[in-house]
């Protein structure tokens, strides 16, 4: 199966998916599917890294395989485990019942399918089905968790000792995601193709605004991408990503607010910037009034 | 591909590696093979494949763009200036005869108001048709000598002056609106699009050499190493904007990295009790081991910073860094000095706003000085004077500086009884190591008696700062 015909073919089922996609991340998301190569993507949090390999699985209906990567992660957690509780009732069962069995047979027994775990990235590549595998946040793992996917990675396969190789029989679409809190290994990058997601522009934003609350008016979706875009300007600890516009935007419709006035954004300044000292900084340089973070901490 | 095509290709890719980006050749397979799926029949495309499958780190995405439009341009020679405009298109066709002739008075009056209604309204293609003209008409160089560049941006820039147009711009974009209020939104939006425009001028001299002397002439020398790379004491303006924008997402990524290595080598040794209680869970068999926790060891960490005029950018950026790793370290003084000391410690409150510490630690170096010449033998007197309290056992003393002391007294037996006082002493100097103790450098002595570290851009740093919090 071809995952999309051509970088317009994409952008275009992206977006009925859902997610609005610049032109590299359209040609970039062609070229996984082409290529069958991994995709790394790269960028702040919250400019829709995750939700990328989402809308890749609805716009193409195939299923989702997500691990999710924390530090400590490991092989057990990762690949495959053996369900060693199980095995070990097995050969008490075993023993209990006739004592004349011998240890050949129970060995193959108990190293068979019936008591492996399959962990995510063993469900990706076992799957028949269209499969998007999403390694999420990987820059979390230990460098050691790294050597594990290269294999998967490369070809699509992954070697258990007892039970031998399992290759793919259907390549997944994979998508990995960075906070880039660290540097990837150059073997895991030489490995994929690369993309950086960053702060869209601000024609973008505002659509992307849009199709996320529908409810929004042009004219406040207007005030608050120019907002944000003056925020995202400033020096700050964290800028304003789109999760965090799309975020404020609700909090104005659910506090009915018609017009994003000095007042107004003052009020719900809280909704964009999580530091206060971003928040003073922010206050200063849009020159809000003054008072904002007192009295929105004693409401 | 056609085998001319293939040249540049490999040439471009040549270049990308001469610039530092380390490009496999299993990459460049990537890179052909993902072409031959898209296409080459749009730039743009062709420049978004090649970024995907070559460049695998944000930082150096600037310099793969400007390689990119110098070894595969959107334009080639004066091609836009004939069909901006009818009028342009005559007076184009006029000067390809004779590009001098166009370059007088009027002209440049009439190009600066055209480049000013240009920038009010932001219309890209027009600005970037403009940039182009610019270079042609005002920053031609006809009749140099062989190997010298006969397009230049600078003098384009310095005859046409864009930044003095700020001010128009700035009337026009208020007119409409005629709200005093924004006028500093204004300002800044037109100094961003000015900004822009002056890169832009910049990216068409070069193309307009490289079609002169080749990509390869211009990919050695004109294109800058990307901002992690880039030398503290080689950087510009807007360079030292951009490095304190990453100064915070560096410090953030290295505490993540730091808390990791940490929680690694927080294995202590094995609690006993723990695991044979786990070990009950599966019949008396320890399958998994309990460790007791490591003490975590911290830094009291004491900087002391040169802040004169030649290594001032060094010295803030490397404090700002300290700082954003406060919680790394069990505890931060910090002072600076020209010839005299002065403690700013009071300055680095946590939490607070790092462009407001910046404005702050500036205006406090006037109190670093007495008579404002740079003066290490002075400044480690006084400070074992004044403040010999904040050096402890525990201590780690880092020296921030270019140890040039315009020759005066060193007073290396001072330094020598600080460095005595303490667990651990560094030095970090901005200058490469080449050229340690030429001129009035004392970096000879004093990197006998504490460790010299050269520290010349943020990369280094970061490793530098690394090591010192583990």
């Amino acid at each position: 199966m071809t995952w999309f015909d051509s970088p317009a073919q994409a952008a275009d089922r992206l977006t009925k998916a859902g997610y609005l996609a610049d032109a590299a991340t359209a040609t970039t998301a062609f070229l996984a599917g082409a290529l069958e190569k991994p995709l790394l993507l790269e960028g702040p949090a919250g400019v829709g890294k995750t939700e990328l390999a989402k809308a890749v699985a609805r716009a193409t209906g195939a299923g989702l395989v997500r691990l999710q990567c924390y530090e400590g992660l490991d092989e057990a957690r990762a690949l495959y485990e053996w369900n060693y509780k199980k095995q070990l009732l097995r050969i008490q069962a075993q023993t209990g019942a006739s004592d004349g069995v011998d240890w050949d047979q129970t060995h193959d027994d108990i190293f068979t399918e019936e008591f492996l775990l399959t962990r995510p990235l063993l469900t990706a590549i076992r799957r028949d089905e269209p499969t998007v595998l999403l390694i999420d946040e990987v820059d979390k793992t230990d460098i050691e968790v790294e050597g594990l996917l290269l294999e998967v990675l490369s070809d699509f396969q992954v070697t258990i000792p007892e039970l031998g190789t399992v290759a793919a029989t259907r390549r997944p679409y994979v998508v990995l995601t960075s906070n880039a809190s660290r540097e990837l290994s150059e073997a895991v990058k030489r490995r994929c193709l690369y993309l950086h997601l960053d702060y869209p522009d601000a024609q973008r934003e505002r659509e992307i605004l849009q199709a996320q609350v529908p409810d929004l008016d042009d004219k406040i979706a207007e005030q608050l991408v120019a907002t944000v875009g003056r925020l995202r300007e400033l020096e700050l600890k964290k800028a304003p990503s789109i999760a965090e516009s799309v975020d404020w935007a609700r909090t104005l419709i659910a506090l009915e607010i018609r017009d994003l006035d000095e007042k107004a954004i003052a009020e719900t300044l809280g909704a964009v910037l999580k530091h206060n000292s971003d928040q003073a900084r922010a206050i200063k340089e849009l020159r809000l009034v003054s008072t904002t973070s007192t009295t929105g901490r004693r409401k | 591909m056609t085998s001319g095509l293939l040249d540049r290709h490999l040439s471009f890719i040549e270049a990308l590696r001469g610039a530092g980006l380390s490009v496999s050749l299993a990459e460049d397979l990537d890179s052909v093979a993902a072409l031959g799926a898209v296409g080459w029949g749009e730039r743009e495309h062709v420049r978004d494949v090649l970024a995907a499958t070559l460049v695998k780190k944000q930082a150096q995405r600037t310099t793969f763009d400007a390689l990119f439009d110098v070894y595969f341009p959107a334009l080639v020679g004066d091609g836009v200036r004939a069909g901006s405009t009818a009028e342009g298109g005559d007076e184009a066709a006029e000067s390809a005869d004779a590009p001098g002739v166009r370059d007088n008075a009027a002209a440049l009056q009439a190009f600066r108001d055209q480049l000013a209604e240009a920038l009010e309204s932001n219309d890209q293609q027009r600005l970037r048709q403009l940039a182009a003209q610019m270079v042609g008409t005002f920053g031609a160089m006809p009749g140099r000598g062989p190997g010298l560049s006969s397009w230049s941006a600078y003098t384009a820039l310095q005859r046409v002056a864009p930044q003095e147009l700020i001010d128009r711009i700035v009337a026009g974009l208020l007119g409409e609106a005629g709200d005093e209020a924004r006028e500093t939104e204004v300002r800044r939006l037109a100094n961003r699009r000015v900004g822009a425009f002056t890169t832009m001028v910049e990216d068409d001299a070069r193309r307009r050499i490289a079609e002169e002397k080749g990509p390869d002439h211009v990919a050695d020398v004109a294109i800058r190493p990307s901002i992690d790379k880039l030398a503290f004491t080689a950087a510009r303006r807007t360079d030292l904007d951009e490095m304190r924008r990453q100064i915070f997402p560096l410090a953030r990524r290295l505490a993540t990295r730091l808390t990791k290595e940490h929680h690694a080598h927080r294995r202590g040794a094995l609690d006993f009790r723990r695991t044979v209680r786990a070990s009950i869970a599966t019949g008396g068999v320890p399958l998994t081991t309990h460790h007791r926790p490591k003490r975590p060891h911290r830094t009291d960490l004491v900087v002391l910073c040169d802040v004169s005029g030649s290594v001032a950018n060094f010295a803030q950026f490397t404090l700002l860094f300290v700082f954003a790793l406060r919680e790394v370290f069990q505890s931060m003084r910090a002072f600076t000095f020209i010839d005299h000391v002065h403690e700013v410690t009071e300055h680095l409150q946590p939490g607070s706003d790092p462009v407001e510490v910046l404005e702050k630690l500036a205006a406090a170096s006037s109190h670093a000085a007495l008579w404002g010449r740079t003066n290490y033998g002075r400044a480690f007197a006084k400070f074992e004077e004044q403040h010999l309290d904040a050096l402890g056992p525990k201590t780690t003393l880092l020296i921030l500086g270019d140890a040039r002391s315009n020759y005066s007294d060193l007073e290396d037996a001072t330094l020598r009884r600080l460095a005595g006082a303490v667990r651990r002493s560094y030095w970090l100097n901005p200058e490469p190591e080449s050229s340690w103790g030429a001129g009035d450098s004392a970096a000879r002595t004093y990197r006998e008696i504490v460790s010299m570290v050269e520290c010349r851009n943020l990369t280094q740093l970061q490793e530098f700062v690394h090591d010192l919090a583990l």
